[in-house]
């Protein structure tokens, strides 16, 4: 349509209600969290919350990075099966390195390591998926079922663990607390801090957006989407690779089924926070509270005996359908 | 008159919210004839023919189809009773057949198809349009005037009595409109009644019985085609007097700003090499799919090409991507704004610094100087909006171009490659747009032109280039560009004679 209804006289605000549907993800968490405590007092205690937020570092982390890639209208479904094999590769590597290198040494060894392998992982990604034109979808559908073949591979169907030395050393940086914060928390709130300053506030950033919403006007505009597209699964493989490394000293140990479904409960976050699983446009704290959202889900059903714990993923996919309807009518303009 | 009119539209207005955009419309359309509905984007026309189409509702008032009053809740309704819309956009399913297209919501057979029957009725269909099209073709491999003799087929199986055409020349070449015109005339013989909707006031003229002027929402006049010149048209829809739409050309300078050497595309173009000039306004004359369009993504490196040489000022220069290029002072505006030039669901500051964001990186961007360009802008090309934090979907056709323009110009580019800069803009954001153009080349940059209103290269540009498969088979300026030589160029009835071409064409 060349002639919009009244054209340049007819601008018209975001409504009241649009206003406030953008603000939906927060609502809803602030209702949760309000039937949680009456349920149950217990959930507003500071070690619960914190428990929950711990928990949700691990999802929020790996989801921040899936925000950009689903911004740039890209997807990464092998981010699970990513972090199983960046969990074991580590742990055999730090087991592998001679103890002449000091224990704070080798941890940090594995780190770079894991951040190594993250990015390589999405190096991978990016580059079969724009250079060999191949959907993402079918690309990390793949990786999905390779990484984690590997890693079942690497433990022979059992598990890797670390060395009880190294898992002492290590374990500070799962349990430990900076300021009276547990770390993945912190780790957390710097990841989503860095990460909506780069959607939000760099060159980079508006060149995602702007691919996401329509790559071909990014690519006329002189923008240069197939390093644009790349990034975004490096940042995605970095991100895998930050959670990891904050898990590990968790349970000191890798095995098949290590981040089963974390690509569901991570891209859910995403979709839950109000980015378009379609591109173009997103937000980082969305993804944020769609992450917390999904763990005190989890928490609530825990800690209330209304309905089953085992039925956890049913509530939260109940929750995700209910989001994405609640958002249907916004888009269609 | 003893019959009523195929369609009426009595005291029709339409409001979105709290603002009216047709105010008391007063209408009627005569069966049979051609009946042209021309007006400045904004004025009300795809309003008033959405409301007939049966896609809106009139807010008060009465449409009536062949003398009786019709609530249509949908295009279904309205399809029903004959009236049938085709977009200027296609609503044609690309991975289906003609057939299938044509009879897309209504398949013939029961349990299974009967494709035999849909292919030989749209057969019959195309037939009676005179189109050699296979019903069995796949849409998305037809070219875009045969695409819209597909739409055009698909609303005449569907017993079309009314059809509204909303700019179906936007994209067809000077000969394939004069195709689709005989297609109308044929359809009027033939008892159809065509609501035609053109920004074009030289087709109207040529076309149709009866032509209504809309403006603001009003009926400014409704009358006899025969009782008004293109020039009388144009100035009922600004209501005020045009001045000449084309400024004065300018002298072109000595001095060669862009020089491209063996540029061929495979499937598009062929050994191109053309030079331009400082302060030029080149046009790129040649009918749509001659490979104009892709001989210059090619050149941008957005196709593949093999490329002999490009000097841009005087320096040889590699153009691998647009970014190259527009490092190089080479921009490219693309002749398919939604598709390629404008993010329309981005907002129009975003919109502007696209291609020259490092400015405002430092290294986090600086949205308050983004705004201040965006303000400025605004006012030096006059991008018209209530207010400019919107997104782009929201402007009119004349303002997202201006929008598309200013982007590339905040680039500062020496040469400007300018693919159907005023597709789908009113006469009065033309006229802008021809003044921009003017004003880009007496400041000493280099402006080329491709554009299927012949009108528009003639008045615009100091030389022309005609393209014909892929190949530059004629140059024309001063005296020798006229309509007459660029249509016998474009349609190979006239070629450049061999020995000249080469001397003719290197002209620096």
């Amino acid at each position: 349509m060349t002639t919009q209804p009244g054209e340049a006289q007819v601008t018209p605000r975001p409504s009241a209600l649009a206003r406030l549907g953008s603000l939906g993800p927060l609502l809803g968490l602030g209702a949760l969290m309000i039937v949680a405590t009456l349920l149950n007092p217990d959930f507003l205690t500071l070690s619960n919350l914190s428990n929950v937020l711990t928990r949700a570092a691990f999802i929020g982390i790996i989801a921040v990075g899936a925000t950009f890639v689903i911004i740039s209208g890209g997807i990464d479904l092998s981010v699970g099966s990513m972090a199983a094999l960046i969990a074991g590769s580590m742990i055999l590597i730090m087991n592998a390195v001679s103890p002449g290198v000091g224990t704070f040494g080798i941890i940090a060894l594995g780190m770079l390591c894991a951040l190594l392998i993250g990015a390589g992982a999405g190096l991978l990604h990016g580059t079969v998926i724009t250079r060999g034109r191949i959907e993402p979808f079918i690309v990390t559908l793949g990786t999905l079922g390779i990484f984690r073949s590997v890693l079942t591979y690497l433990s022979q169907g059992g598990s890797i663990s670390l060395g009880n030395d190294l898992s002492d050393a290590y374990s500070p940086v799962f349990y430990g607390k900076l300021l009276g914060i547990p770390i993945p928390i912190l780790v957390f709130a710097a990841v989503a801090l860095l990460g909506g300053l780069i959607l939000n506030r760099t060159r980079y950033g508006r060149y995602v957006q702007a691919t996401g919403s329509n790559e071909q006007v990014a690519r006329y505009a002189a923008v240069n989407v197939t390093q644009v597209k790349i990034i975004t699964y490096v940042i995605q493989g970095l991100c895998v690779a930050l959670a990891t490394l904050l898990y590990v000293p968790r349970l000191g140990s890798a095995s098949p089924s290590t981040g089963l479904l974390w690509e569901l409960e991570a891209i859910a976050a995403v979709i839950i926070g109000g980015t378009a699983l379609k591109g173009g446009s997103g937000r980082i704290w969305g993804t944020v509270v769609g992450a917390i959202l999904l763990v005190t889900i989890e928490n609530v059903l825990n800690l209330t005996s209304i309905i089953s714990v085992y039925l956890n993923a049913a509530v939260q996919g109940v929750v995700i359908i209910i989001v994405a309807f609640m958002q249907r009518g916004k888009k269609v303009g | 008159m003893s019959q009523p009119p195929a369609a009426e539209f009595i005291n029709v207005t339409k409001a979105f919210g709290p603002v009216e955009v047709l105010h008391g419309v007063s209408v009627a359309i005569a069966a049979g004839e051609v009946h042209a509905l021309i007006g400045e984007n904004g004025a009300g026309k795809s309003t008033l023919m959405k409301i007939l189409g049966g896609y809106q509702p009139p807010t008060t008032g009465e449409v009536q189809v062949s003398g009786q009053p019709v609530h249509f809740r949908s295009s279904r309704d309205a399809e029903a009773r004959g009236v049938v819309l085709i977009h200027q956009e296609f609503n044609l399913a690309d991975d289906l057949s003609v057939a299938q297209n044509v009879f897309l919501g209504r398949e013939l057979g029961g349990l299974l198809l009967n494709d035999a029957a849909m292919n030989a009725e749209a057969h019959a269909a195309l037939s009676r349009l005179s189109v050699p099209i296979d019903p069995r073709s796949k849409v998305r491999d037809l070219s875009v005037p045969q695409k819209q003799l597909v739409e055009i087929a698909k609303a005449l199986a569907r017993d079309a009595r009314v059809l509204i055409m909303d700019e179906p020349t936007a994209s067809l070449t000077v000969r394939e409109t004069e195709v689709l015109f005989d297609l109308i005339r044929n359809l009027r013989a033939q008892g159809v009644t065509i609501l035609y909707i053109s920004h074009k006031l030289e087709e109207v003229k040529a076309l149709a019985d009866t032509v209504t002027v809309l403006r603001d929402g009003l009926v400014v006049s409704s009358g006899p085609a025969s009782e008004l010149t293109p020039h009388e048209m144009a100035n009922r829809m600004v209501g005020r007097e045009l001045e000449d739409m084309f400024p004065p050309k300018g002298q072109p300078g000595e001095r060669e700003l862009l020089h491209v050497e063996q540029l061929s595309v495979p499937g598009w173009a062929q050994d191109i090499r053309f030079t331009l000039h400082a302060g030029e306004v080149l046009g790129f004359a040649g009918l749509v799919g001659s490979g104009r369009t892709e001989l210059f993504e090619g050149l941008l490196g957005l196709r593949p090409r093999t490329l002999g040489q490009v000097r841009l000022a005087g320096k040889a220069v590699r153009l691998r991507s647009p970014g190259d290029a527009a490092r190089a002072g080479l921009v490219y505006l693309s002749e398919d704004r939604k598709g390629k030039g404008l993010l329309v669901d981005f907002k129009l500051r975003p919109n502007l610094t696209l291609t020259t964001l490092q400015h405002y990186a430092r290294p986090l961007l600086d949205i308050g100087a983004e705004q201040r360009a965006l303000e400025r802008a605004a006012k030096d090309y006059g991008i018209r909006s209530g207010r400019l934090d919107v997104e782009a979907r929201l402007l009119s056709g004349g303002n997202q171009q201006k929008l598309a323009l200013a982007r590339i110009l905040e680039a500062d580019p020496q040469v400007i490659v300018l693919d159907e800069p005023t597709r789908g803009v009113d006469v009065g954001a033309k006229r802008e747009i021809y003044l921009l153009i003017d004003r880009l080349a007496q400041s000493g940059k280099g402006v080329i032109v491709i554009s299927s209103e012949l009108n528009e290269l003639l008045g615009l540009s100091q030389r022309l280039l005609v393209v014909r498969e892929g190949r530059i088979v004629g140059e024309l300026s001063g005296a020798e560009m006229s309509e007459q030589e660029v249509i016998q160029y474009a349609t190979g009835l006239k070629a450049a004679p061999s020995h000249t071409t080469p001397s003719i064409l290197e002209s620096a």
